[in-house]
């Protein structure tokens, strides 16, 4: 059973027990146009929450990512670095950043579901 | 239009590489055959070939000059590229740097053969210490973000003799990227300030990020947005409060040169960009260079060497011991950018004082003249004038299809460069305007009138002549994503096995 949570950062992260999934969402992708290079977080590395965990540069510009939540890296997604452009076509499932053991489940509260996100998204406009 | 036989239009060549005009086989001299001689190499003697084409004077000389006629440049064009200060450069600046004394000195000669060149680096200290306020001055900086480093770098040493550790440095969000680039090659970790709906530091913002572990806040001011930061007094007693170093950007000292001092602003450390202020080339054209003002509290740990002067002559200080100093090391080899230096200081005294005063001014002016007349068909991101550069951003073109990005290829095809696009980043799609003061008002209503056409043509809904530009350039538009994503960075012959990447 998983859940995905989203942040006023526009990552989103796929929460399943005690692990988390983390990537950009699409609006992200949108803004940032074309991505052409990806910096991941090495494994092991603790996160904070709110902490820079990864870089995306895009033809117009180069943009942190931050960790949504606190935890450990588990795995990174070498297949966007190989291919950048995985970001733009697929942002929300097979174009995830790095999973994280979470350290603070509590932390899922302050983000927003779904249908939440869509209405935070619609009052950007 | 019909293609041409040759690929090239008219005078505008289609310029082949060298490798692609001449081949190995073929010699573009005569020449003898050498003698056999029995080499001393070792064994080291190169197996294969090379493969560099063999070319006659004439094919290189026509190369050269052809690729020189494509440069595009403050020469040939009005280049309005915001925050980048594409001002004219004097020729009088290089009719200086090319007298003899100055051009064929050597950084080893015995410092009693060039006296005049210390002389004329401790005359340029001389004039932006005068300028600034500012007790010292380090000359070494290469260029403006050497001259950060440099700031940095000084700030650094100065809390390490305090004994203090402080990790954090807060920058603006409208900053240059060379800021927090800087900070991050010092060691800092860098810590984002936002900016608030006037366009400036968000003061309180700011005020709840100071604290015990903070180095030094970094500001641009005037900043990226054009803006004047009218708090700055109460930011840099808040910064000082907090026991950090205030450390000025001084990208934009241009617009302020002769009517702000520095010192009074309460800055710590400020590097300026001679290549912007001070009319040196830029822009791919040369060396540039950064100076770094220093406050009395980081003075004695400005980088070596420095020239003094006393009743023996100049001297360069090149040793710390015995000098009083506690340097926060060295960060180029030799005296600095000494070309630069002679240009720069042309420049100065060819305007003087009260004509540096009327250059930002006038810069001022112009930049207000195009945010005034382009404020109806665009979109200023910002109420109230400006100072040196004008800001737009993309709500102008809502609905119409085409973006800012769009907007800069059409502005090549009306013969101008672009102003700088997506920057700062504290708008949406932002236009970033820098007239200079070198500018007449033709210069400046020819500009405006393109850029109010274009205007009118994007919202009258000609999207397609924005999605074509540029459509009279040598090479139509780029595909920026794949030549990021995979760059050709290297020629190979047609059918060989060179690599493509």
């Amino acid at each position: 059973m998983s859940k995905t949570y989203f942040t006023k950062e526009h990552e989103w992260v796929t929460v399943s027990g005690d692990e988390g999934k983390v990537g950009i969402t699409d609006y992200a992708q949108h803004a940032l146009g074309d991505v052409v290079f990806v910096e991941l977080p090495d494994i092991g590395k603790k996160l904070a929450k709110g902490a820079e965990a990864a870089v995306v540069e895009s033809v117009k510009a180069a943009s942190d990512v931050f960790s949504p939540v606190t935890g450990e890296v588990l795995a990174v997604n070498a297949a966007i670095v190989d291919q950048p452009s995985l970001i733009n076509e697929s942002p929300e499932e097979g174009a995830w950043f790095f999973t994280v053991r979470l350290a603070a489940l509590d932390e899922i509260g302050e983000m927003m579901d779904r249908a939440a996100y869509d209405d935070f998204l619609k009052s950007l406009e | 239009m019909t293609k041409t036989i040759s690929g090239s239009r008219g005078l505008t060549i289609e310029e082949p590489l060298l490798f692609e005009q001449g081949s190995p086989e073929q010699c573009g001299v005569d020449l003898e055959e050498p003698p056999a001689v029995v080499d001393r190499l070792g064994g080291l003697r190169r197996k294969a070939p090379i493969g560099l084409p063999g070319l006659a004077e004439p094919t290189v000389v026509r190369h050269y000059t052809r690729l020189s006629q494509k440069n595009f440049g403050i020469d040939s064009v009005f280049y309005p590229l915001g925050s980048c200060t594409m001002k004219h450069n004097p020729r009088l600046n290089e009719k200086m740097a090319r007298l003899a004394g100055f051009a064929d000195v050597h950084p080893f000669q015995p410092e009693s053969t060039v006296q005049g060149a210390l002389a004329l680096i401790d005359l340029m200290a001389h004039w932006l210490k005068t300028l600034t306020g500012m007790p010292a001055v380090a000359m070494t900086p290469a260029a403006g973000a050497h001259g950060e480093f440099c700031g940095l770098m000084t700030i650094r040493a100065a809390l390490e003799d305090r004994g203090e550790t402080r990790t954090r440095v807060l920058v603006p969000e409208s900053a240059h990227g060379t800021n927090p680039a800087s900070a991050a090659a010092c060691g800092f970790t860098v810590d984002p300030i936002p900016a608030n709906r006037r366009g400036r530091v968000d003061l309180a913002a700011l005020k709840s990020k100071l604290g015990p572990d903070v180095a030094a806040f970094m500001l641009t001011n005037p900043n990226t947005c054009g803006l004047f930061e009218d708090e700055i007094l109460e930011i840099s007693e808040a910064v000082h409060a907090a026991g950090a170093f205030f450390y000025g950007d001084g990208a934009n000292y241009n617009a302020i040169v002769g009517r702000v001092r520095v010192a009074d602003l309460g800055i710590d450390a400020m590097h300026i960009n001679l290549h912007k202020t001070f009319s040196t080339p830029h822009g791919g054209g040369g060396p540039g260079a950064g100076p770094t003002v220093l406050s009395a509290a980081l003075a004695p740990f400005a980088p070596l060497p420095g020239v003094i002067h006393d009743d023996t002559g100049f001297h360069l200080v090149e040793h710390a011991v015995g000098s009083g100093r506690k340097p926060c090391g060295r960060i180029k080899g030799y005296h600095g950018q000494f070309g630069v230096f002679i240009r720069a200081l042309s420049y100065m005294m060819s305007m003087g004082a009260d004509g540096l005063r009327q250059s930002a001014s006038d810069a001022v002016l112009n930049a207000n003249y195009l945010l005034a007349r382009l404020s109806s068909d665009l979109t200023p991101s910002f109420e109230g004038p400006c100072m040196h550069e004008a800001l737009f951003d993309d709500r102008f073109l809502k609905d119409s299809g085409v973006s800012t990005l769009d907007f800069a290829k059409a502005l090549i095809d009306e013969g101008f460069h672009p102003m700088t696009m997506y920057f700062p980043l504290v708008v949406h799609g932002a236009l970033l305007m820098e007239p200079t003061e070198s500018e007449s008002k033709e210069t400046l209503d020819g500009f405006i009138a393109s850029v109010q056409g274009l205007a009118r043509r994007a919202k009258a809904g000609d999207g397609e002549l924005f999605h074509n530009a540029p459509e009279f350039t040598p090479r139509r538009r780029l595909d920026e994503t794949a030549a990021a994503r995979s760059p050709v960075l290297r020629w190979s012959p047609a059918g060989g096995n060179g690599d493509k990447k």
